[in-house]
């Protein structure tokens, strides 16, 4: 058949709609001009601008430490969740516990936010815990979500994986200890590093349910972004911009290469 | 036995999580939603009072739904939250499936690259590229600029805070969950189908409607639910673009929850959400079940 010229060009047009934005934030950042869309010539003077900002760079280490925990804690859930899954065809309360996982992965954010909101309010009032909200509840938060994707890649691997391996080295001898930690666990490396990523990523990228569950002294960096667009562009964004766009090419790069060598 | 117990704190550890994290926050939400608004904190009444007897009286009301249908603002978000997650949905569709199966039809070396350059926008935060769409479509804004140096306009053009605005704004982030299932199906069909279509003397019309188009069903209804559903509850794309105007339901329950303050009714309005999300996602899970009952 044919190849016809039609979605060939679509496909192009698609593309340049994907990133043409991105390319004039990245353009526009690199502008002298106090005004977004006005340019007047080259500079790094909004780089320096962003780096002088404490508020800013507070906001992206309470961010980092946010992401990096609650990833930590959610790849841990999941890996475990995944594995029951997989091992256990049959317990008590599995359609359960299936359902609860996909939540997460179909519920609005900010019908997730206000409902851990509530929840944490309500356990204030009960328990005591937590007394205040803040990064705390971030983190519990971000993790409760991220753990449903965790459980999703780590669960893809799983299945692929060749279960005669960890029979043969139970067949050896192996404790199933022993077993999981130098069999399975190497196995699933490159499933867990991914299910980081993608939850480090999240997280980092969220304001809707951090703005919900957080407390007094705790803006994440997202958080901070959106309390100055609402203010109205600013040209410190388009360079903030910038460099997380940087930053989120670079690992997809290395990602992308650490793959190819594989093969 | 030593086996067993190991397993079950594997398996107890993350079920306790979801119960608490999960199970238990959607069942207080449903419980807000019942009570009524006080001004204090927290800003609503309890559920159960106590008396000094020691026995509990249940005072929930259905009043913030009632509220809620009265003033009409329930069907006004949910039809504006309905049309706009629609829309959406359809140009993803129109613009989605002829990429994913340019993508598809690529020399095999090619796709992955081509695959990696739609995901990337993924990758990069969510907010910085609804930020760039602000730059360009404002009444001050890199495309107003242009064409009035263009000398096409004289007047900037009102894009920025219509539902023009929400459109461009969810079809570009979530034009990628459409390109992708396609992708996946599309990729899997068979060339000696279309050669055997245009045998039988079928043009590229015909082969497309009864062919392709039918054959790529499960990927249409996974990623019409995938841009679906998280348009439905959007709230950062109509509070950045859409403004003050916008009604959809993630806004709305935003402004009723910080700046009226009345948490009952945005707890009232997070289970309306809730209920608009799970009817398309039911309906969808039938559809796979036809759909596999009728392939095998």
């Amino acid at each position: 058949m044919k190849q016809s010229r039609f979605p060939l060009s679509l496909l192009m047009f698609g593309y340049a709609f994907l990133y043409a934005p991105i390319a004039l934030l990245v353009l526009y950042s690199f502008n002298e001009s106090r005004l977004v869309a006005v340019w007047s010539g080259l500079s790094l003077r909004w780089y320096g601008e962003l780096f002088k900002d404490e508020r800013f760079l507070e906001a992206a280490w309470l961010s980092f430490q946010v992401a990096a925990i609650s990833a930590t804690l959610a790849l841990l859930l999941g890996t475990l969740a995944a594995l029951s899954f997989d091992r256990n065809r049959r317990f008590w309360g599995r359609s359960m516990f299936g359902f609860l996982l996909n939540v997460p992965l179909v519920l609005p954010d900010v019908v997730i936010g206000l409902a851990l909101l509530l929840a944490f309010v309500e356990a204030g009032k009960a328990i005591g815990w937590p007394a205040e909200r803040g990064m705390s509840t971030i983190v519990i938060a971000h993790a409760t979500i991220a753990t449903s994707y965790v459980v999703v890649v780590v669960r893809a691997r799983l299945s692929d994986l060749d279960r005669s391996l960890e029979e043969a080295a139970l067949d050896l001898g192996a404790r199933p200890f022993a077993v999981f930690t130098s069999v399975t666990l190497p196995l699933l490396t490159p499933a867990l590093l991914a299910g980081w990523l993608l939850a480090f990523t999240l997280s980092l990228d969220d304001v809707v349910v951090a703005q919900f569950v957080t407390g007094p002294g705790a803006t994440t960096l997202p958080m901070e972004i959106f309390s100055s667009m609402r203010l109205g562009v600013s040209p410190k964004i388009n360079a903030l911009g910038t460099l997380l766009a940087a930053a989120a090419a670079a690992a997809v790069w290395i990602a992308w290469r650490l793959q190819c060598r594989r093969r | 036995m030593k086996q067993r117990i190991a397993s079950r704190i594997v398996l107890g550890l993350p079920l306790i999580w979801l119960l608490l994290f999960v199970l238990l926050p959607v069942l207080i939400l449903a419980m807000v939603s019942l009570s009524e608004s006080q001004v204090g904190i927290p800003p609503y009444k309890p559920l159960l009072n106590w008396s000094e007897a020691g026995q509990a009286a249940l005072a929930a009301s259905l009043n913030s739904y009632v509220q809620l249908a009265e003033d009409g603002m329930l069907a006004q978000s949910l039809q504006e939250s309905l049309t706009l997650a629609g829309l959406t949905t359809l140009i993803c569709l129109v613009v989605g499936w002829p990429m994913a199966w340019a993508i598809a039809r690529a020399r095999r070396e090619r796709r992955g690259p081509l695959l990696l350059l739609i995901m990337l926008p993924f990758w990069t935060s969510f907010l910085v590229r609804i930020y760039a769409w602000m730059t360009i479509l404002g009444d001050d804004g890199i495309l107003n600029n242009f064409l009035i140096w263009l000398g096409l306009i004289d007047q900037p053009w009102a894009i920025m805070n219509t539902d023009k605005a929400i459109l461009i704004g969810m079809v570009y982030a979530y034009l990628p969950f459409m390109v992708l299932p396609l992708f996946a199906v599309l990729e899997r069909i068979d060339q000696s189908l279309l050669e055997a279509s245009a045998d039988l003397g079928a043009g590229p019309a015909r082969t497309f409607l009864s062919v392709l188009l039918p054959l790529s069903m499960p990927g249409i209804l996974a990623g019409s639910a995938l841009v679906f559903v998280p348009a439905l509850g959007e709230y950062v794309i109509p509070e950045m673009m859409g403004g003050g105007g916008s009604a959809m339901m993630g806004k709305m329950l935003w402004d009723v929850f910080a700046l009226t303050r009345d948490w009952p009714a945005a707890a009232a309005l997070a289970m309306a959400l809730l209920a608009a999300v799970a009817v398309p996602l039911v309906f969808l899970q039938r559809a796979r079940h036809r759909l596999a009952g009728r392939d095998s």
